[in-house]
């Protein structure tokens, strides 16, 4: 154990893992941060803040991180480095830690072009697989990256995303070699739909024995409507989502094609649960946290083991 | 080339506005060759201006010139002769030698006609893509001859990231995924396996525009 | 054929519109005159290839640089025709005419100040 994270503790222990995602509002309101937790409460072993995902500015990853820890959780700071420099990612790590969060998920971030100020200027002074480094070196050499001193190193435990369906694919798993080597210890992946190409992802992925040497959480998505699988099929990068998936949807009312995304949802999760190295889900219910109580008693993981 | 695009004529219009007496200043080099700056250009918006006043009843005098380059002293100086005649030099040469005209020319104001963008090449006559962002440490070498900083949309240098879909950037379906260019040819080369397992490290920008304006000496050249 | 056609039209000949540049048209404009049109070969039949459809371009090109002047256009058109097609001739040169008086002498000469604004179509009263 290097940190004081629960979801760290929970896959220590063999545990089948369970994370969920908070979106922060596009305001000064905590509350809506608390009423999102409390959706989750006893839910997930820890749970993301993301850090003004598609570019649209949000509520600070770091502050929401810490609301939702005075309300009892594991908070996982989601950083992009498309907005800070390392200057600013060294002392936000330092930040991260001092307040008690413990665990970060280390991302380069969707391009400014996606989202709400496509005028700014981006930085990107590192990338991910950077971020990672940075943290580890921090962490367990308690240096800066000039290689000089810090007082008291930050103990966090280290994530990092993967989207086995964007492509080259034949790299993805390599990319993934690569973050382990640079210091992940956990992965959230992008939201799975197509079982068999994840399937053969983690074959590969299991082959080079990453599984054992990092903990893969699989990620998961309920479609509200058969619309919405359409738009993520063809406007969102790097997703795949099956034909299959979108004519099931499609063949029931819209009433209820909601209740079948959920069914699809928990149905990923049970078949996921068989294929080797995976450790765990992370479950993003874009604006439908509502569900995710659902979704994973549905899928038989509650109630969340005590660590 | 430095690669630049003229500025809309209504902006080059109302920029002008209140001279009657300007140099049109061109420039033979990068500019001309990517048809924004040469000496036909030069013509074409000397008449497009004339046209401009011409309608509003106004007049203009417009004295064209296109010189070798605009950044060497020697051929900013050849305007000398004549340059205290006229209110302005409306130059359409890249930035650099809108500055220099501003820079020797003092007691007149110097006046961009172009928008100057990057350091690129042409695709196919008329097309102009970028290549280079000048960050002053080379890697090319390393990422068979395809730069990740100009051509990955994100300047990873560990890349490609989750959104590069059928080798284009997420960005922006008509850009290339920069690391599946640099993937494919580092196998086309045999070099991948060695290069692309290892971990990059941290890039330097110092010596980039990161670091403040940049200057080359060459002591061996100097007088 | 010793068909009619308009006296007002100069007739400037080059080998191949392609020959023709953007600054021969901006000149013309420059002087004065009111209107000027491109006669090419018919699309397909230029003799030198690709000419008429450079300028095809060009003319399009110069379309935009009057656009953004605020002069109109409809001044300068490019029009495609074969050399035994002497009636055709006439009838271009008769439909220009007709199509440029209705539009009034050109801005340059009135020095009036814009007769055109894009997207709004022609501004009345100049």
């Amino acid at each position: 154990m290097k940190t004081g994270s629960r979801l760290e503790k929970v896959l220590e222990k063999g545990v089948f893992a369970v994370t969920s995602e908070c979106g922060p509002p596009r305001g000064a309101d905590p509350d809506v941060i608390r009423e999102k937790g409390k959706l989750l409460e006893g839910v997930v072993d820890a749970a993301n803040i993301t850090d003004c995902q598609t570019s649209m500015v949000r509520m600070s990853s770091l502050a929401s991180c810490l609301i939702l820890k005075e309300m009892g959780f594991d908070p996982i700071l989601q950083m992009v480095t498309r907005d800070r420099n390392r200057i600013a990612i060294q002392s936000d790590i330092l930040g991260a830690a001092a307040l008690g969060i413990n665990n970060i998920l280390c991302l380069s971030g969707d391009h400014q072009r996606f989202g709400d100020h496509p005028q700014a200027k981006n930085v990107y002074d590192i990338d991910s697989i950077q971020l990672i480094m940075t943290v580890k070196k921090m962490r367990d050499e308690g240096k800066f990256l000039n290689d000089q001193e810090l007082t008291k190193a930050p103990q966090l435990f280290i994530g990092a995303a993967a989207n086995p369906f964007a492509d080259p694919f034949e790299i993805r798993a390599l990319r993934l070699a690569k973050k382990v080597a640079a210091g992940a210890e956990f992965i959230q992946t992008q939201c799975i739909f197509n079982l068999e190409r994840f399937a053969e992802w983690m074959r590969q992925v299991v082959d080079m024995g990453l599984h054992e040497r990092v903990a893969i959480l699989a990620g998961v998505t309920p479609l509200k409507s058969a619309g919405m699988g359409k738009y993520m099929k063809n406007l969102v990068p790097g997703m795949d989502v099956p034909e299959a998936v979108i004519e099931r949807l499609k063949g029931v009312p819209k009433e209820k094609q909601g209740a079948e995304g959920i069914k699809i949802c928990i149905e990923t999760i049970l078949r996921l649960r068989e294929i080797q190295g995976v450790r765990g889900v992370h479950i993003m219910a874009i604006e439908w946290e509502e569900k995710v109580r659902e979704i994973a008693e549905g899928a038989g993981l509650l109630p969340r083991p005590k660590v | 080339m430095i690669v630049a695009e003229a500025k809309p004529i209504a902006d080059i219009v109302a920029m002008i506005d209140r001279y009657d007496k300007i140099i049109l200043a061109g420039c033979k080099a990068c500019v001309a060759v990517c048809a924004a700056g040469g000496e036909k250009e030069v013509g074409i918006l000397a008449s497009a201006i004339t046209l401009a006043r011409k309608r509003d009843g106004r007049a203009i005098e417009i004295r064209e010139v296109t010189l070798e380059r605009q950044c060497d002293p020697e051929y900013v100086e050849q305007i000398r002769g004549f340059a205290g005649d006229y209110q302005a030099i409306l130059s359409i040469a890249c930035g650099v030698g809108v500055q220099y005209m501003a820079e020797h020319y003092k007691a007149i104001p110097a006046l961009p006609g172009l928008n100057t963008s990057f350091m690129g090449g042409s695709l196919e006559q008329g097309v102009w893509s970028e290549r280079c962002q000048g960050c002053g440490t080379c890697i090319l070498h390393l990422t068979g001859g395809i730069c990740p900083v100009t051509r990955c949309s994100k300047s990873l240098f560990n890349g490609p990231c989750g959104g590069s879909s059928g080798g284009k950037c997420e960005v922006d379906k008509e850009i290339e995924c920069g690391w599946q260019l640099i993937i494919d040819r580092l196998k086309a080369l045999g070099e991948f396996e060695s290069r692309f397992a290892e971990i990059f490290p941290l890039k330097d920008w110092s010596t980039s525009r990161d670091g403040g304006q940049r200057k080359i000496v060459r002591e061996d050249l100097k007088q | 054929m010793r068909l009619d056609y308009p006296p007002n039209v100069k007739i400037v000949r080059v080998p191949c519109t392609g020959k023709v540049d953007l600054l021969h048209i901006l000149k013309a404009f420059e002087e004065g005159v009111d209107g000027v049109y491109v006669a090419g070969c018919l699309e397909g039949e230029c003799h030198f290839l690709r000419g008429n459809l450079r300028a095809k371009k060009r003319v399009m090109h110069v379309k935009r640089i009057l656009t953004a002047l605020g002069i109109n256009p409809e001044r300068l058109q490019m029009y495609n025709l074969s050399a035994a097609m002497g009636g055709r001739f006439a009838e271009i040169a008769q439909e220009m005419t007709e199509k440029v008086r209705a539009l009034g002498p050109s801005p340059i000469k009135t020095g009036k100040g814009r007769e055109f604004v894009e997207g709004q179509g022609e501004e009345k009263g100049q």
